[in-house]
């Protein structure tokens, strides 16, 4: 029974996988991928990880895809020609795909060379807690958890001021727009929404 | 579930310097443009009562939240360092980016954030908190580098020093991966512990994590092969923004290269000389061979940071308690000159005509006399001239990498030094020698921030360069205690 469903689940995991790379629509890719992600988290619950499986739906599924989805919508670049200066690439992943899947047979199963931290099933199973991870996480590393979260304020602000005109530039595009208006369409300063006073250009 | 002693003292600069960084955007946000004059002096308060209770706490040794960190003499003397690096930036910011219509006061924020990174990475004693703490000093660097925007040269070097600092993150963070790997653990005593065992030092994984460290810190700091980033980043970025990160981000990434190699990995110093050797060597020729070539004040003075580098890194590679505390006594000794140096920059530039050319320093002396001899004694300390900072600091790292018997390196230094006379000393000579071309009355800014921070900086250099033989002996003495908390074993 539960090797069926393994094999279920791992099939469209795979089929996720393959329509993500053949499928020429942008987003059709993201949402192949969206369906990998689901198959994978599945496969991590039946791995009796349910953390990780919450995350890998939370942070890659959810914030991650839906942020690809928006760039895509919003660059309107569904269907994307295939450039021909990346015709080399297809081959470089064939060749580092298979590379990676050389090693995996090769590792799996082995014995680890080194173990210091001396990992077991078992400790393994208790990582997998919820509970225990969270004690780590306002215990001993309470601090790097909280720098995080100072580290998240400063990209906040960056993006801020990054994003954001500064109101000297404001002025600027609001008297530029101001122009295109007037040269684009007379007679309809009704449109406009800046009050007069401050297209003013300044002398 | 017990709770650990977090002992927030060993936390008490980083969290005095977040806490003003949170303030000044809440400042802004209540009064608005009222109070814009006065953030800059606000972000210098900061930094000056942060600075203070680092000294207070001296030959104090505080370790906290489960040995994330550490607040030794060798974290304070770090401390210091930045926050005259800091203190210097901030003065000379505050009237450029008015003058160029750049002013937002979350510059000064970002700028109070970064800051804070280089203090996690001077006390983290755990690679996790080093990690963050490089993050901390990045991020808010990317964004001030872009902070000149719309200007084309800025977002190009943001844009350029964001993609290469992300790839350098990503190797700093695989190699803390394979060193958990190796030894269980990311803290750095454990790590020690751990390499008592053979099996453990003749580990791949072992060597693979501390390369990749070296790389991802060796780009902070600038050294070659992993400079590429240096002379587009420093030219795009607005002025205040190179100097403090000429500074800033090299004494951030030293101090954690330093904690990382002494505290972790002296079982296997003689993999990290060597390493350490190549890098400056490297650094060393390439740094000052590029920077005679350049046309570009911004550019020579991004050369000669990297050069800088290199000579920092001959203090690191020495593995001795002289080399240390030669690298910090460097480390301040270019933090006053080089800001000085892009700080007469600062005051001849202004919107649009910045004095970036060479040549356009040509008889500066007859003009603004008192500029010229600022800038005559910053190059001469950039050269290591007697009587000023930069030849004590280079006599300190010279003589740790002598007493190592790291010859070669030591003749690489000196020959390098010689061949730094010529660029450095080619400005002195225009400055003094040449019929002026430009007519600098116009365009001089010698507001009250500059000022102040060009008189700090030159007698900083100054002073640090005439200290007595007995005050030399002081510093050392107190350097040699810094380096001895940091190698001490703990405990």
């Amino acid at each position: 029974m539960e090797s069926i469903f393994f094999y279920a689940t791992a099939a469209i995991a795979l089929i996720g996988a393959i329509g993500m790379v053949l499928s020429r629509n942008a987003i059709h890719s993201a949402l192949f991928l969206v369906l990998n992600f689901a198959a994978t988290s599945v496969l991590y619950l039946m791995l009796n990880a349910p953390l990780l499986a919450v995350l890998q739906v939370t942070v890659y599924a959810g914030a991650i895809m839906v942020l690809f989805l928006f760039v895509i919508m919003l660059l309107n670049a569904e269907n994307v020609s295939v450039d021909s200066h990346l015709r080399w690439q297809p081959i470089a992943a064939l060749i580092l795909g298979g590379l990676l899947l050389v090693e995996t047979v090769v590792t799996v199963g082995r014995p680890l060379p080194l173990n210091p931290a001396g990992v077991t099933p078992e400790t393994l199973n208790q990582l997998a807690d919820p509970r225990v991870l969270a004690q780590f996480l306002f215990t001993d590393y309470l601090l790097p958890f909280e720098v995080t979260s100072l580290l998240l304020l400063v990209a906040m602000v960056g993006a801020v001021v990054l994003t954001k005109a500064r109101p000297a530039q404001k002025r600027d595009q609001r008297r530029v727009r101001f122009a295109d208006q007037v040269e684009g369409s007379e007679g309809a300063s009704a449109v406009m929404s800046e009050p007069q006073g401050e297209n003013r250009p300044v002398a | 579930m017990n709770l650990p002693d977090y002992n927030f003292t060993a936390l008490t600069p980083a969290l005095i310097l977040s806490l003003w960084a949170i303030l000044i955007l809440l400042v802004d946000l209540l009064f608005g443009e009222r109070i814009q004059r006065w953030l800059s002096w606000l972000t210098v308060a900061g930094l000056l009562v942060t600075g203070a209770s680092a000294l207070s706490l001296w030959n104090v040794r505080a370790e906290g939240f489960s040995g994330m960190v550490v607040l030794d003499n060798f974290a304070i003397v770090v401390t210091v360092i930045a926050m005259i690096a800091g203190i210097l930036a901030v003065l000379l910011s505050s009237d450029y980016l008015v003058d160029r219509d750049l002013f937002r006061p979350e510059y000064f924020a970002l700028m109070l954030f970064s800051i804070t990174g280089i203090l996690l990475l001077a006390s983290g004693r755990n690679l996790i908190m080093l990690f963050l703490g490089l993050e901390l000093l990045s991020i808010p660097l990317y964004v001030l580098t872009g902070f000149a925007r719309p200007d084309v040269q800025s977002e190009e070097a943001a844009m350029k020093y964001f993609l290469l600092g992300a790839l350098a993150s990503s190797f700093l963070v695989y190699g803390i991966a394979l060193t958990y790997g190796a030894t269980g653990s990311t803290d750095l005593l454990k790590i020690r512990d751990a390499l008592q065992n053979v099996q453990v030092i003749t580990s791949t994984l072992t060597l693979g994590g501390l390369i990749l460290i070296l790389v991802g810190f060796g780009f902070k700091v600038a050294a070659v092969p992993f400079h590429m980033w240096t002379p587009d980043v420093y030219q795009g970025a607005p002025t205040p923004i190179t100097a403090y990160m000429s500074v800033g981000a090299k004494a951030g990434g030293f101090a954690a290269l330093l904690r990382i190699m002494y505290v972790a990995f002296p079982q296997i110093a003689s993999y990290w000389t060597g390493a350490l050797v190549l890098l400056a060597i490297a650094t060393l020729v390439v740094g000052n061979l590029l920077a005679i070539q350049q046309s570009s004040l911004k550019r020579l003075l991004a050369y000669s940071s990297i050069a800088h580098a290199g000579y920092i890194l001959v203090g690191l590679a020495a593995g001795n308690n002289r080399g240390v505390a030669g690298a910090l006594f460097y480390l301040l000794a270019y933090a006053f000159t080089n800001l000085g140096a892009f700080g007469i920059m600062i005051a001849l530039s202004k919107k649009g005509e910045e004095a970036d050319s060479i040549e356009s320093y040509a008889g500066l002396s007859s003009r603004q006399p008192w500029l010229a001899l600022a800038m005559t004694v910053f190059m001469l300390s950039l050269t290591g001239v007697p009587l000023t900072a930069g030849l004590v600091g280079k006599i300190f790292v010279f003589s740790a990498a002598a007493e190592a018997g790291l010859w070669t390196l030591l003749i690489v230094a000196v020959l390098t030094s010689v061949i730094s006379a010529f660029y450095y000393l080619r400005l002195v000579v225009l400055m003094y020698m040449r019929d002026p071309i430009n007519d600098f009355g116009t365009q001089v800014h010698l507001t009250p921030g500059v000022r102040t921070a060009l008189a700090l900086a030159v007698i900083g250099t100054v002073l640090l360069g005439i200290i007595p033989g007995n005050l030399i002996d002081f510093t050392n003495q107190t350097l040699a205690i810094t380096t001895q908390t940091l190698v001490a074993l703990v405990h």
